[in-house]
């Protein structure tokens, strides 16, 4: 029975394993997702656990402000959100936030809390910040259409870049 | 960021940086912490001493010109929804999203030819405002009227009572939206003015950009109630008109030579 | 009069069983056409931009309309003190909760963003007539329930009367209501007209009578109750009226609109050149829905037929919703006037011309599961409660209501 045992004691220090690994992933203090620019950062607009419990309330205010009173320098911007904690997908551009695994839907799928925004909101940091990357990467295609959901049937056309890029460069 | 950059990198790094500040002591007292973030210098809002509008000059409006539309499609991502498959010609163009159309009409007198462009009238007191069941359909304290997609259930019923057909209901996905321009699927839309260039300081619309590097100028967007304003001094000089004047609606947008 | 007793209604198990599992099947269908619809989003409808309201709006408000109809029976009873009507009260109430329920699912099934429901319920524009149409129909639910209530309970008798003229006050308000979405929408020719909440008034007597009376026999056959003649005869005079009157309101509509310049392109368009809305305005509305009924209630020859009574009833409904197609479909197929005095040459969205509509199976699938809907629950209510008497046959010497 001894390899049984043994077999068993793998298992468990495998679960144990797991389990440290996924608490990390979920509750840990490092929340935020590797090679999204919020890793490199300090602190978010609030500390962790704040905006662990209050985004949802924060992003609720702040969207009446801007929707209805036209406020847009608000500390709470989902677009905000988006910049800093979407991560590149290590082909030039960025994974949607709320795809599987990355910083939105790590907690809300555990929690298994409905996430709503990005049924309208882009899921990826805006369109400049992405021709920035593709610069960076220099993966100046013709068409750049990997830069954008593989669904999608627009893409950057090549004049168009050249003219982001010049907007680039004005900033 | 959108091209059209209405928040820039540095300020709001800065914001981060003080908001950090504010986030340290709302640690302490978290009940204050909206009160601080607010006290960081964010804009009061907009204000009812304004009044955004518009004044299409039809003798200046060009026939087959789509320039204004084409803008605003681009400017709004309204381009970024395309025919599903296997879908009609005909449904797709009944359904696709106009914020802003090009009309053709001809006097049943005089037989005059008249081009205009059609888009939300961004009335004083809009009978999509006063249906709504759920106030996501408003008007904004500067005349700019608007949905709340947050609040939109899709009932339509503001399709119904707009007189002058500007909205337009998003049938299908929407996905790569633009950051400035958030939309999806089973919300109502319709022009807003380019509330997002408003808000950051720009004052001027997509379509107005696009009509004047056309070079035909037939748009001009400004503060109705600013008498100094362009608009202003030009619907004083000119007789304008408001289409379907009849209902009282006071429109935002004003059309002269119709 | 005798002493009512009212028993759940029975009737042998797989009848029953299988009447209910095709009525599921039914419901199914349509909540696959709801997640086809709203998946896809609603390109895959007939509605569009020029058209917003369809084949399911058309289902949903007759629905809502014959609802509040369908209570008519119980305020006979309680507010005008008909006593042939009293025992049909409880019936009448439960019908009316299940049509509303009905209606209401495909309502909502049909919003854009149907899971944004509870943002209906806790956001509120007081100005907005569908506010008031949502607050009304909730009250409606709650105000019949008690009124069944105080009708079942005899503990609760002595609120009989208050119950029954607040749900008959109520039910008057909520047609107004519903009448009024239309009457009150300024830019569309066809609509604009406060007759229509008067109208709709009384196409909510007819249809909920015509459903009232088609359930009610269909109810007794099933169970194989008795249900006599007197009291059939009495309903199907009351109908006929209804009828009558519907058709009255429809001819003052139309006249007051030849009357109006303005109007006369949207009539011309319904009454003569619609194709097939003026097919189904004057075979569907005025033949089919009203003279044949007339016919089959009136005339002598028919006099005690049961089978008259029960086409009448169905062709009321089959007229009434026909109807109810024209106004809301047909009304806004036709072009608004945006610019008076010009002539659209061209627009790309549709200014000037007609609006085509060809509903999509899904749309229809997902009406007849609203019906489904309703009388499912009348089916269940009628099984675990006591609304039905245990025989309805006339009664010896005959009460002048």
């Amino acid at each position: 029975m001894l390899s049984s045992t043994g077999i068993r004691r793998f298992a468990g220090v495998l679960m144990a394993g797991a389990f440290t690994f996924l608490t990390t992933g979920v509750l840990g203090d490092s929340a935020v997702t590797p090679g999204s620019k919020a890793a490199g950062m300090e602190a978010c607009v609030a500390p962790t656990a704040e905006m662990r419990r209050n985004h949802m309330d924060y992003l609720k205010h702040d969207r009446i402000k801007t929707v209805r009173k036209g406020i847009r320098d608000i500390r709470n911007s989902l677009a905000d959100c988006v910049d800093c904690h979407a991560a590149k997908n290590g082909s030039g551009g960025y994974a949607q936030i709320d795809s599987e695994g990355q910083f939105c839907d790590k907690c809300h799928n555990y929690m298994a809390v409905d996430l709503a925004c990005f049924q309208c909101h882009r899921k990826t940091p805006g369109e400049e910040k992405l021709s920035q990357s593709a610069l960076d990467g220099g993966n100046v295609d013709h068409r750049l259409g990997l830069l954008r959901d593989k669904d999608a049937p627009a893409a950057l056309a090549a004049d168009e870049l050249v003219q982001l890029q010049a907007i680039v460069q004005e900033d | 960021m959108g091209k059209h950059n209405d928040q820039p990198d540095g300020k709001r790094r800065q914001f981060i940086g003080g908001t950090i500040l504010a986030a340290g002591a709302a640690t302490v007292a978290p009940g204050i912490l909206l009160t601080v973030a607010q006290a960081t210098g964010e804009s009061q809002g907009v204000s009812s001493d304004v009044r955004y509008g518009m004044l299409i000059d039809t003798d200046k409006c060009v026939a087959d010109c789509t320039a204004c539309v084409d803008a605003c499609d681009k400017e709004n991502g309204l381009d970024l929804q395309q025919k599903p498959k296997g879908q009609s010609d005909d449904d797709w163009n009944a359904q696709r999203p106009q914020w802003v159309r090009k009309v053709q009409l001809k006097d049943r007198q005089t037989g005059d030819i008249t081009d205009l462009p059609m888009m939300c009238q961004h009335c004083e007191f809009p009978p999509c405002v006063d249906v709504c069941p759920t106030g996501a359909s408003f008007r904004r304290a500067d005349g700019i009227v608007m949905v709340d997609r947050h609040t939109c259930i899709g009932c339509r019923y503001c399709m119904m009572a707009c007189p002058y057909k500007a909205r337009s209901f998003i049938h299908q996905n929407v996905v790569n939206q633009l950051v400035a321009a958030p939309r999806g699927k089973g919300c109502v839309e319709s022009c807003n003015f380019c509330v997002h260039r408003i808000d950051a300081g720009k004052m001027t619309t997509a379509c107005q950009d696009a009509c004047a590097k056309e070079g035909h100028q037939a748009i001009v967007f400004g503060d109705l109630k600013n008498p100094e304003s362009e608009i202003a001094s030009i619907l004083r000089e000119k007789n304008s008109r408001q289409i379907r004047a009849d209902l009282e609606l006071n429109t935002g947008v004003r059309y002269t030579d119709l | 009069m005798k002493k009512m007793h009212f028993s759940e209604l029975w009737c042998s198990s797989p009848r029953y069983w299988g009447g209910l599992s095709f009525l599921a099947f039914l419901v199914l269908l349509g909540l696959g056409a709801f997640y086809h619809m709203e998946h896809n989003g609603h390109w895959v409808t007939g509605m569009s931009n020029h058209l917003v309201w369809g084949l399911p709006h058309v289902f949903a408000i007759f629905m809502i309309v014959a609802a509040s109809g369908a209570l008519n029976v119980a305020s006979i009873g309680s507010v005008f003190g008909g006593p042939m009507y009293k025992p049909l009260g409880r019936f009448s109430g439960l019908l009316a909760i299940g049509l509303l329920a009905g209606g209401l699912m495909v309502l909502v099934l049909d919003l854009g963003r149907p899971d944004r429901l509870i943002v209906a319920m806790t956001n509120f524009n007081m100005k907005s007539i569908f506010t008031w149409n949502i607050l009304l129909y909730t009250g409606f639910f709650a105000i019949v329930g008690i009124y069944i209530w105080t009708m079942i309970d005899r503990k609760a008798t002595q609120y009989y009367t208050v119950a029954g003229y607040v749900a008959f006050f109520w039910r008057l308000v909520l047609t107004t209501g519903t009448g009024s979405i239309f009457g009150f929408l300024v830019a569309r020719e066809a609509y604009d007209a406060a007759i229509m909440a008067p109208m709709f008034i009384i196409m909510s007597f007819s249809f909920g009578l015509a459903f009232f009376i088609i359930t009610l026999i269909s109810a007794y056959w099933w169970a194989g109750r008795t249900l006599g003649e007197v009291r059939l005869a009495r309903l199907k005079h009351l109908l006929g009226v209804f009828v009558g009157a519907v058709l009255y309101f429809s001819f003052v509509y139309h006249l007051t609109n030849l009357y109006m310049t303005q109007h006369h392109g949207v009539e011309r368009f319904i009454l003569l050149e619609g194709g097939i809305y003026t097919v189904m305005f004057w075979l569907g509305h005025v033949v089919v829905g009203s003279v044949i009924p007339l016919f089959l209630i009136y005339s002598p020859a028919f006099a005690t037929s049961r089978f008259a009574i029960g086409t009448a009833s169905v062709l009321v409904l089959l007229g009434g919703f026909l109807q109810l197609y024209v106004i809301v479909i047909g009304g806004q197929a036709y072009p608004m006037n945006i610019f008076p005095g010009k002539e659209v040459i061209a627009s790309s969205f549709l200014d000037g011309s007609i609006v085509q509509y060809t509903p999509t199976p899904a749309e229809g699938l997902l009406g007849i599961a609203g019906m489904a809907v309703a009388v499912t629950m009348v089916a269940i209510g009628a099984r675990m409660l006591k609304v039905f008497p245990d025989s309805l046959e006339d009664p010896a010497e005959v009460e002048h209501a």
